[in-house]
């Protein structure tokens, strides 16, 4: 993919110096215009460490210029982030504590809206959106797992196999949604979508590759794996059946029906084998566990409501 | 630094109000007889009965009453 467009003054100057090369380090001394100008260059950092960019060269991924510039804009995430999260007390059982503070917890549902009310053009937009982070399904995650002792870095692979196709790419999950985007008439390449991705799915994007990167945001990383896993199996039901009632193809209908089946395995393993045996070892990172689940749910609220919003709908 | 000791992986996993996972290859013999092969590392097998998806479970457990879960 080309490096993405720039969204203020910030990411205009981090991007020229992408894409020439010439990096100053100036440029830890810009500040950005807002969030979406901020989430976008922090976008952009986080994936020379992904697939990288066309335009730019490879050898970027480590400078230290650029490092400055990703470590400021990933202080301002995780404070913005861990000012959101409120204290949770999970009781004795950890695991139906977790199940249940992500079940209590309600907001918005796109999944919802699509299954009875959405046009075809809404759903276009939604599937462009989404295909942000389903054409980097669980990469992230995959950072986390050296950090990790041996009980929760089996569980953690044993999740990772199956969203990787279990060892056939046909069946690697990103790529089920690359073929639905194609069979739908939609763009199937990594990152081909943006400059039109909203600020709330850079965002939500960014927050899963900081805890994914920083070892001391490992247990953040697998609450938020463990929300992300415990609220796809009913909204992708709910996707499936609005994909038919479209007339989309089968092939955008067959990621989501995957989902449906895989992710009641997978909520299980997330909240239980994996983020529970991680707190079972160590006790103090339960606090990040919720850091890490609040926020998939939160961010995922944020998203839905600026989606419903810019649709001129609500979820009734 | 001593890593902990990981117990014995169970090949049969009750989930408490969920389903049953399988690790492993297994075969599956639904309530009307038909027999379905496990094609993930782990499988969750339903146990309230209300899935979509016999025999697997599609987390319809979860919006069940607390009574109504296994
Ligand atoms: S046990 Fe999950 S749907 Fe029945
Ligand atoms: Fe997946
Ligand atoms: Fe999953």
């Amino acid at each position: 993919m080309l490096a993405p467009k720039a969204r203020g003054s910030l990411s205009e100057q981090v991007l020229a110096a992408l894409t020439s090369g010439q990096v100053s380090p100036t440029l830890r001394d810009v500040e950005p215009d807002g969030p979406e100008d901020a989430q976008v260059t922090l976008w952009s950092l986080y994936e020379l460490h992904y697939r990288g960019f066309e335009d730019v060269d490879d050898t970027l991924e480590w400078h230290p210029d650029l490092l400055a510039v990703r470590a400021g804009l990933e202080a301002e995430l995780e404070a913005d982030l861990r000012e959101r999260c409120p204290e949770v007390d999970l009781g004795d059982d950890f695991a139906a504590g977790l199940f249940s503070f992500i079940e209590q917890h309600d907001g918005p549902s796109v999944a919802r809206f699509v299954q009875r009310d959405a046009t075809h053009e809404q759903v276009m937009d939604l599937l462009r959106w989404r295909s942000i982070y389903h054409l980097k399904e669980s990469d992230p995650q995959a950072w986390v797992v050296p950090r990790l002792s041996p009980g929760p870095k089996a569980a953690l692979m044993e999740l990772q196999y199956d969203e990787f196709g279990n060892g056939d790419p046909q069946l690697l999950h990103a790529h089920l949604f690359a073929q639905g985007l194609a069979a739908s008439g939609l763009r199937p390449d990594y990152g081909a979508y943006i400059d039109e991705a909203p600020v709330e799915v850079l965002e939500e994007n960014n927050a899963m590759s900081l805890f994914a990167l920083h070892r001391r945001l490992r247990a953040a990383s697998l609450g938020h794996l463990a929300a992300f896993e415990a609220t796809s199996s009913g909204p992708s039901r709910r996707m499936s059946r609005g994909l038919s009632r479209l007339g989309f193809p089968a092939e955008m209908s067959a990621y989501y029906d995957e989902h449906v089946e895989a992710d009641a395995v997978h909520e299980q393993l997330a909240v239980r084998t994996i983020a529970g045996a991680v707190v079972a070892e160590d006790p103090s990172l339960v606090q990040d566990v919720v850091l890490g689940a609040f926020t998939c749910l939160d961010l995922e609220d944020r998203f839905a409501e600026a989606a419903l919003a810019r649709w001129g709908a609500v979820d009734a | 630094m001593r890593e902990p000791t990981p117990s014995p992986t169970p090949t049969v996993v009750m989930c408490p109000g969920g389903p049953m996972l399988l690790r492993g290859k297994h075969v599956v013999e639904d309530a009307d007889g038909n027999l379905h092969e496990t094609r993930r590392p782990v499988s969750a097998v339903c146990r309230c009965g209300k899935s979509a998806l016999q025999p697997w479970c599609d987390g319809t457990h979860k919006v069940l009453p607390e009574r109504d879960r296994p």
